[in-house]
C-alpha cells in the first residue's frame, strides 16, 4: 500500500510541515533526506528527518526510522541530540532534532596522523557518551565516524540511532536478519551472529574508531560478505603498533583489548575504557601491548577452529553491565598511616568489592599542595612526596591483593581536598566513594565543615562514610 | 580508505523485499483466515462504532482478579492515581479468592459506569464445572457458586466473550477463539489472536504474566518482556497484543498485583505493579475453608 504524507521531497525546500519551515536538504540517502528547518524557537538550530516511504521502497528504512523515533524521545543528556518533534508514523512521518553543530569525526580522519594523547582525548570522549547511553539502558549499535560529532567543548555526540537498541522497548530490528547488522568495518563479532543486546559491542567498534585514529586504517577492512564479516570472529587484527610504529603500548592495549572477539575478554565498561584512556600510566599492561605482529598460520588455525561455531556468550543489559563494572574510589589519608580508621576503612574497601567481580578500584590520596612555592628545589621536594604518598597507598592496599587491571593508584596535589575528591571522582564516572568520617579527636569541629561531610553533600555519586564503632 | 568501504554494510541495496506496510501485510493474512471472526454475529459488542476513537484516555486495563479484593482494591486506587478515565475488565473475576461476591458487585458497578468487560472461563465456570479444571480449583468454583448472589450469577452469565471498541479489542484468551480459552503462550498464538481481532490493539488475560506481542513487517508476529512502570511506545500503525498480568494471583514470584494502562493519545502502554497486603489475602482464603496451596500461591507470587 502507498501512504501519501505531504513530503517534503514533493513539495521541495521552502515548504512549511506541521509548523516547521524547510531550508535545504542536506542530505540525501537511502534510508531517507535530512533538511535544514526553522520553527518555533528553542534556542538551537534543528534538522528533520523524513524517511523514504512509498512503493519501491524497502521496508529497512522505516522500520529503522522508526527505530529512532521511539528512541529518541527518551534519551537525554549532552551526548545526544535533543529530541524536538515527530509526526505519527501512520499519517505523516517525520523526526525533528537538534542539528549538532560541530565537526564529524569523518573529517578529523582526513587530519591524520593525531598525536597520542589526541586520540586518547578524542576515544575518552566517545566512551564518554557510550558510558552516558548505556547509564540510560541503551545501545547504539552503529558507532562509526560518521556517526560521532565533536563539539567544540571536545564533548562526542552519538547521532543516527536507527540501529539502536533500547531495553525498555520493542526491538522492532530482532529477528529481521536480512536487515543490518550494523556497518561492516565496525560491526561487532556478536552482531554478526545475530546479538542486538550487548552493550559491549559498542566497546568493540569503539575499539575500530580508535585503531583507525591510530593507524588510519581499518583492523578488519571492509567485509562485503557474510564470511568476510565473520573473519572477525578469529581472526587478530595487525597490532596497530606495526601500522603507526610511535603509538605508546598503553594505547594498543587499551585498543586490542576493545577489539577482543569475545565480548568478555574486552573491557566490560565503556567508563573503564574513559579511565584507561585518561590515565595511560595506570593501564595494566599485557602481551597485547608489546604484540608486534598477527598471529602465526598454525595460531590462527587454531584461533579459527576454536571459534567455529561459537555462539555469543550471556549478555547483560546495558544498565544491569554498568552496575555490575562499577568504578569504586576510595580516599585515603596517606598523611596519616597509622590512623585507627585505616582499619576500618580497608575492611569496608574489601567488604564492597566482594559485591562484583568487574570493579576497578581507585585509590586516591590528596595531599596538601603548599600555596606559594619557598625555594628553588620546590620541584624536588614536592615530587619526592608525591613518590612518598604513593608508596604509602600501594601498602596500603597490599593486603586486599587486587590484580593490577582491578586497581588504580593517584595522588593528587591540591588545596582544597573535597573539591579535587570530587572533581576526580565526576570526571572518572566514580560510581561509589568510601571514605573515612572525621576523626573522633575533630569532633569539636562542626560535622558540615568535615571533608566527608562536604564530599557526601556535593557528589554525583553514591557515599559511604566508614566511621569506627564507638565503643 | 576508500569511501565504499565506509557504506553501511546491509542498509543500502542488499534487501530484495519490496516495502510492506504492517497493516497491508496483515490485512491480506486476515483474507486467507478462516477464524472465527469477532465482528461476526456471535459477538455481543458494546462497542461504539468504528470511527469514533475518543483520545485523551487513559484506560486502566484488568485482569484476572480471581476473587482478590485487596489486590482489586490496590490496583483501583492506584489507577485513580494516575489519572485512568476508563476501565477494563478482561475476565476471571472469581476464582481463587475468598471476595468473590465483593469483586463482582465492585465489577457491575463499573459496568454501570460503562466499563468494558469481558467473561473468563472461571466466570464460566460458575455456570457449568468444566472437566478441565483440577481438584482445588473445582472446590473453589462449587464454594463461589454457593455464596455468589443471583443477580452477582445472573451478571457473570451475560458477560460477552470479547468487545471492540474502535481500534480496540478486549478478550480474556485468544479473540481467533474466545470460547476454547486458549492460551497466549507464543508468538504462533498471538499472531492468531491478533489476525482474528483485526484491531490494532488487543487486550487479554488468562495467561498470569505482563507481556507485549507486536507485528513486524510481513505479518510476524514477536515477544516483548517490558520493563515494570516504563512506558512503551505502541504506535497505532502495527498490530499490538498486550497480556496485562493479574490483579489476583500473580505467578512470577512477585505478589505484587498487575495491571495496565493505555494512554489512547499518546499511543503508549504502561505495565504495573502494586503491592497490597497479599499476606491478609491468603488469610481470608485459609479463613474461608477453601485449600491451603491457593492461599500459599498467593502468598508467594507463584
Amino acid at each position: 500500500m502507498t501512504l501519501h504524507p505531504v513530503t517534503p521531497e514533493e513539495q521541495g525546500s521552502g515548504a512549511e510541515l506541521e509548523g516547521f519551515h524547510l531550508g535545504p536538504c542536506i542530505h540525501s540517502g537511502a534510508m531517507g533526506r535530512i533538511f535544514r528547518v526553522s520553527g518555533p524557537d528553542r534556542g538551537f538550530a534543528m534538522i528533520m528527518k523524513v524517511p523514504r516511504i512509498g512503493p519501491g521502497e524497502d521496508s529497512e528504512g522505516l522500520i529503522s526510522f522508526e527505530t529512532e523515533s521511539m528512541i529518541l524521545p527518551a534519551l537525554s543528556g549532552p551526548h545526544v541530540p535533543r529530541f524536538v518533534a515527530g509526526g505519527s508514523l501512520a499519517k505523516n512521518p517525520y523526526l525533528v532534532v537538534e542539528w549538532i553543530d560541530g565537526e564529524s569525526l569523518e573529517h578529523v580522519l582526513k587530519r591524520l596522523p593525531l598525536p597520542a594523547d589526541e586520540i586518547a582525548r578524542i576515544g575518552a570522549a566517545i566512551a564518554d557518551a557510550l558510558h552516558s547511553l548505556h547509564l540510560q539502558d541503551t545501545i547504539h549499535l552503529d558507532l562509526k565516524p560518521a556517526n560521532l560529532i565533536l563539539r567544540n567543548n571536545g564533548e562526542v555526540v552519538l547521532i543516527d540511532f536507527g540501529l539502536a537498541y533500547h531495553a525498555h522497548f520493542p526491538d522492532l530490528l530482532a529477528e529481521e536478519q536480512r536487515f543490518a547488522a550494523g556497518s561492516a568495518p565496525y560491526v561487532s563479532p556478536e552482531q554478526v551472529l545475530g546479538t542486538r543486546s550487548d552493550p559491549r559491542s559498542d566497546i568493540f567498534a569503539l575499539g575500530v574508531v580508535l585503531y583507525e585514529l591510530a593507524t588510519g586504517e581499518l583492523p578488519f577492512g571492509s567485509p562485503e560478505t557474510m564470511a568476510g564479516l565473520r573473519d572477525r570472529l578469529w581472526r587478530d587484527p595487525v597490532p596497530p603498533s606495526v601500522r603507526s610504529p610511535d603509538l605508546p603500548s598503553s594505547l594498543q592495549e587499551i585498543i586490542l583489548r576493545c577489539l577482543e572477539p569475545n565480548a568478555e575478554d574486552r573491557y566490560q565498561s565503556a567508563a573503564h575504557v574513559a579511565f584507561d584512556l585518561r590515565n595511560p600510566d595506570q593501564v595494566a599492561l599485557t602481551a597485547r601491548s608489546s604484540k608486534a605482529s598477527q598471529a602465526g598460520v598454525i595460531e590462527q588455525a587454531r584461533r579459527w577452529w576454536r571459534a567455529r561455531g561459537n555462539r555469543p556468550g550471556p549478555s547483560r543489559l546495558p544498565k544491569s553491565q554498568v552496575g555490575a563494572t562499577p568504578i569504586i574510589m576510595v580516599a585515603v589519608d596517606t598523611t596519616n598511616p597509622e590512623d585507627e580508621r585505616q582499619p576500618v576503612l580497608q575492611r569496608t574497601t574489601a567488604q564492597t568489592l566482594a559485591r562484583s567481580s568487574e570493579f576497578r578500584l581507585i585509590c586516591v590520596s590528596v595531599i596538601r599542595r603548599a600555596p606559594v612555592a619557598e625555594h628553588a628545589s620546590d620541584g624536588e621536594s614536592a615530587s619526592g612526596a608525591y613518590l612518598e604518598h604513593l608508596v604509602r597507598l600501594r601498602h596500603w592496599i597490599e593486603p586486599l591483593r587486587l590484580p593490577a587491571r582491578r586497581l588504580s593508584l593517584h595522588v593528587i596535589e591540591a588545596a582544597n581536598p573535597e573539591n579535587a575528591l570530587l572533581e576526580f571522582a565526576r570526571s572518572n564516572h566514580v560510581d561509589l566513594i568510601v571514605l573515612g568520617a572525621p576523626h573522633p579527636a575533630q569532633l569539636g569541629l562542626a560535622w558540615w565543615r568535615s571533608v566527608a561531610s562536604r564530599v557526601t553533600a556535593n557528589a554525583h555519586c553514591s557515599v559511604y562514610v566508614v566511621r569506627v564503632p564507638a565503643d | 580508505m576508500t569511501p565504499a568501504s565506509r557504506v553501511a554494510f546491509e542498509r543500502t541495496r542488499h534487501c530484495p523485499t519490496k516495502m510492506v506496510h504492517p497493516r497491508g501485510a496483515s490485512r491480506k493474512a486476515r483474507s486467507q483466515t478462516d477464524a472465527w471472526s469477532p465482528v461476526g454475529d456471535t459477538v455481543e459488542c458494546l462497542s461504539t462504532p468504528r470511527g469514533n476513537w475518543q483520545p485523551q484516555l487513559i484506560i486502566a486495563l484488568l485482569s484476572d482478579i480471581h476473587g482478590n479484593l485487596e489486590a482489586l482494591n490496590a490496583c483501583l486506587k492506584d489507577a485513580g492515581e494516575c489519572g485512568a478515565t476508563r476501565y477494563a475488565f478482561l475476565g476471571d473475576f472469581v476464582g481463587y479468592g475468598a471476595d468473590p461476591q465483593k469483586v463482582v458487585d465492585i465489577v457491575a458497578r463499573h459496568a454501570a459506569d460503562g466499563a468494558l468487560i469481558v467473561k473468563g472461563n472461571h466466570d464460566e465456570a460458575v455456570e457449568k464445572t468444566p472437566l478441565y479444571m483440577n481438584e482445588s480449583v473445582r472446590a473453589v468454583i462449587g464454594w463461589t457458586r454457593d455464596i455468589l448472589s443471583h443477580d452477582a450469577k445472573a451478571f457473570l452469565a451475560s458477560l460477552p466473550l470479547c468487545v471492540r471498541d474502535g481500534e480496540m479489542c478486549f478478550v480474556h484468551a485468544s479473540a481467533a477463539a474466545p470460547e476454547r480459552w486458549d492460551y497466549i503462550d507464543s508468538p504462533a498464538a498471538a499472531q492468531r489472536s491478533i489476525d482474528a481481532a483485526q484491531a490494532a490493539y488487543t487486550f487479554s488475560g488468562h495467561v498470569h504474566d505482563q507481556e507485549l506481542y507486536f507485528q513486524r513487517g510481513g505479518g510476524k508476529t514477536s515477544l516483548f518482556r517490558p520493563a515494570r512502570g516504563t512506558p512503551v511506545p505502541v504506535g497505532r500503525h502495527r498490530r499490538w497484543l498486550a497480556l496485562v498480568g493479574s490483579v489476583g494471583q500473580p505467578r512470577d514470584n512477585n505478589p505484587a498485583a498487575g495491571y495496565a494502562q493505555f494512554d489512547a493519545e499518546h499511543e503508549k502502554i504502561i505495565f504495573r505493579r502494586v503491592p497490597y497486603d497479599h499476606l491478609a489475602a491468603a488469610r481470608k482464603i485459609r479463613d474461608a475453608g477453601l485449600p491451603a496451596s491457593i492461599a500459599y500461591r498467593v502468598e508467594k507470587g507463584i
